[in-house]
């Protein structure tokens, strides 16, 4: 009987505990927001709780941001902004000398623009490829099927995973003497070198980053499907609705808000992509698979003279576009909202 | 009470206080990569130093070959880093390096023992400062799977053989025991130059400039795009990766999948290691073309860094590392070319059973002679990399099939003359 109570009195120690700590915190704090408040008035009192965000926000967004654009207006290669060279625009001037901007090769930097264009096909296939997945998951496990709980937990697993992590597992499996390449050949096949081909290259490298990042997205998705209310499907079956038509007249439109979630952190992801890639393909064959962020990476870093300003100049036309998708999520999110 | 709080506040004090051999202490550390096993000799050797000076302790702290590439020299552009590191990139980090000629007891030994390889540790203009001790040189050049050559019945060509006899005799061997790699080339720009300086490349104008595309670079660069399109190499190595990425094929020399490497000297312990007896791996020297038979020196020194605080320290350990006795016990151990000019002249007692080792650590040594002198001033060239990067990175555009051999050597102009300018904008 003891035993059986001991757990008990041990929550109230520790919640009469917490309560008196919380007291303590309270009381002190409240001569110092009392005195913040004579001194600003109520109206200013906001921003005395926004602050500690704001500063955060600023230490570690804003001012980067602001030195990062600093960088990419300078030259030459030292580190340190105040012992660099002032080069204005030029470092956008040699981003965008282009005599044909669908021809990557005629740009002066064409591995910029090879990049800018694999990134672009990468985020056209990858988020379309991620979405259907996800949403095609989602919608199954949603079902009354049988172990549903492990295969939630199987799907979600890889999300888990280091992508370099993920990156060398599929490495292993599809090098020439990989796992697959060992089952082509058992079932009389021939090996096939994935990645000497541009087209299998990209095709894996878009495969491996829905593999990996599909659960999480799924998640959403199942959450939404979850908050859709039993009995909108009710309804429907006793009106002998098709099933196709259920999920076009009542699932997606219902799910809409989180499918746009989906959409815009998958397209932002996506962008952004570097690890997986890099270490699955290197960029490779030639720049078939090059990503922007590896562009900017290997100009700054990776190479003997390391060309900060123009990677800066790069990673700045990176987070206008990104700015621009941000914009497009708020919009869209906005637009949704009223609608509902 | 009071006696009994005062005794305790006492010893909590002495307690405090640190010990007389913690005050006397100073602590450095050393970056360090390994290619094999010559990182526990160092570590025994500055076990050994430890011994004899109680007052200084040398951490040494194991990075991977890229950290020192890449990470390194943004901690030395932001002031720091550690007192020493190990690096391969000479010319390029020369900068950072700290001139111990000033704190050594006996300059004169480094001026001596390490003359030709000091220059390659300044910046332009210096003809001075010392910046480390050489922990090996390195030459490029091929091993080939001897057991492979026998099994398919060919023979293999001589010591003045040509690139293309080469190129045909692997493709023979490679064809007739179905190998897939019958030459592998690690994917390295500083490997390709061993090729285009035999071929007659002249890499420096008349002003000492880079001029890196002429008839002999063409010549060799031509031969690499021709034996990708032949399948003298396979595309996995130049074609399957971007930019200047390294990629080596020791793996697949170790399988067995490989019939002709080109690589370099560093490669023997990890083979001495990894193939043991399962076949004959043989060194051969470099092949030629009409300018020369010459592979690309190089090597690697454990430096003093300017920003240490502890600069006399340093001198006396890398005076202690670089003392005969000792240098010569490591290069022995790790199966190194000595970076030491007296250690070479006296030969060194390689502590190794196997008479593959013996024979490939000869044929190196061997190569020190017939390397080009081209090589060694593009060795020591401060930007060497600048050259080296754009040269692999466009030829393996031009491997899988995204530009043309001729824009290919455009582009390479340009990003060598693009890359210069940045390093010398003030």
């Amino acid at each position: 009987m003891a035993l059986d109570k001991a757990p008990d009195q041990e929550d109230n120690f520790l919640a009469g505990l917490a309560t008196r700590l919380w007291h303590v915190t309270m009381s002190l704090a409240e001569p110092v927001m009392a005195g913040i408040q004579r001194l600003i008035g109520a109206k200013r009192m906001p921003w005395v709780f926004l602050a500690p965000n704001l500063v955060f926000f600023a230490t570690f967004v804003f001012v980067p941001l602001l030195i990062d654009f600093g960088y990419s207006l300078t030259g030459g290669t030292h580190l340190f902004l105040s012992q660099r060279p002032w080069d204005g625009s030029a470092q956008y001037g040699h981003l965008f000398n282009c005599q044909n901007f669908s021809n990557p090769n005629s740009c002066e930097q064409d591995r910029f623009w090879h990049a800018i264009f694999n990134t672009g096909t990468f985020v056209v296939f990858q988020v379309s490829a991620m979405v259907l997945a996800s949403l095609i998951t989602a919608l199954a496990l949603n079902k009354r099927i049988r172990a549903r709980g492990f295969f939630r937990a199987v799907f979600f697993f890889p999300v888990l995973l280091s992508p370099v992590v993920v990156a060398l597992i599929w490495k292993w499996i599809l090098q020439r003497d990989g796992l697959l390449n060992a089952w082509l050949t058992a079932f009389g096949g021939s090996k096939v070198l994935f990645f000497i081909s541009p087209h299998w290259a990209m095709f894996w490298a878009i495969f491996v980053s829905v593999w990996a990042h599909m659960g999480f997205y799924t998640l959403i998705l199942l959450a939404g499907l979850q908050a859709i209310p039993g009995d909108l499907y009710e309804a429907a079956q006793m009106d002998a609705t098709s099933a196709t038509r259920v999920l076009w007249r009542i699932t997606l439109p219902l799910l809409m808000p989180n499918l746009i979630v989906v959409v815009v952190l998958a397209l932002i992801k996506s962008v952004q992509t570097f690890d997986e890639v890099y270490v699955l393909t290197g960029g490779g064959p030639g720049t078939a698979t090059l990503m922007i962020v590896q562009y900017i990476y290997e100009t700054g870093f990776a190479n003997q003279v390391q060309n900060f300003g123009l990677a800066a100049a790069a990673s700045v036309v990176l987070g206008v576009a990104l700015f621009f998708l941000t914009l497009l999520q708020l919009a869209l999110s906005r637009r949704k909202g009223e609608a509902l | 009470m009071q006696f009994r709080k005062f005794v305790s506040l006492a010893a909590l004090g002495l307690g405090l206080l640190p010990s007389p051999q913690a005050f006397a202490e100073t602590t450095l550390h050393m970056m360090w990569y390994s290619d094999g096993g010559e990182g526990q000799v160092m570590q025994d050797l500055l076990n050994g130093f430890e011994k004899t000076h109680p007052d200084i302790k040398v951490v040494l702290d194991t990075v991977p070959y890229k950290a020192i590439n890449e990470s390194l020299p943004v901690q030395l552009a932001a002031g720091q880093g550690p007192d020493m590191a190990r690096v391969t990139d000479l010319g390029g980090l020369a900068r950072y390096f700290l001139d111990l000629r000033p704190l050594l007891k006996d300059p004169a030994y480094f001026d001596t023992n390490f003359g030709p390889f000091l220059p390659w540790m300044r910046v332009n203009g210096d003809t001075k400062s010392i910046g480390g001790v050489m922990t090996q040189m390195t030459v490029t050049g091929p091993f080939i799977n001897k057991t492979l050559f026998d099994q398919a019945g060919v023979a293999v060509p001589g010591p003045k053989a040509t690139w293309d006899d080469w190129a045909a005799a692997v493709k023979q061997v490679a064809d007739k025991v179905k190998a897939p790699y019958p030459l592998a080339i690690d994917r390295s720009g500083h490997r390709f130059y061993g090729i285009a300086i035999s071929m007659g490349s002249k890499v420096f104008d008349d002003k000492g400039e880079p001029a890196p595309i002429d008839d002999g670079f063409k010549e060799a660069a031509k031969r690499v795009v021709d034996w990708h399109a032949r399948g003298v190499m396979s595309k996995e190595l130049w074609g399957s990766v971007s930019g200047a990425t390294y990629l080596g094929a020791n793996d697949q020399f170790k399988n067995g999948q490989v019939v002709m490497y080109l690589s370099g000297s560093w490669q023997i312990p990890q083979f001495a290691k990894t193939i043991g007896n399962s076949f004959d791996w043989q060194a051969v020297p470099n092949p030629c073309g009409p300018a020369a038979c010459s592979g690309m020196p190089g090597g690697a020194a454990l430096v003093g860094l300017k920003e240490t605080k502890h600069p006399k320290e340093v001198a006396e350990v890398l005076e202690y590392l670089a003392s005969e006795p000792v240098l010569s016990q490591f290069y022995a151990r790790s199966l190194f070319i000595p970076g030491h000019t007296g250690i070479a002249a006296k030969g060194l007692d390689y502590k190794t059973d196997s008479p593959l080792v013996k024979a490939a650590l000869n044929v190196f040594v061997g190569q020190v002679k017939t390397t080009s002198p081209l090589a060694f001033k593009l060795q020591g060239y401060q930007y060497n990399r600048a050259i080296f990067n754009p040269v692999i990175s466009r030829l393996g555009q031009v491997i899988v099939g995204e530009m043309s051999l001729e824009d290919a050597e455009k582009r390479i102009a340009s990003d060598v003359a693009e890359q210069l300018a940045v390093a010398r904008k003030k």
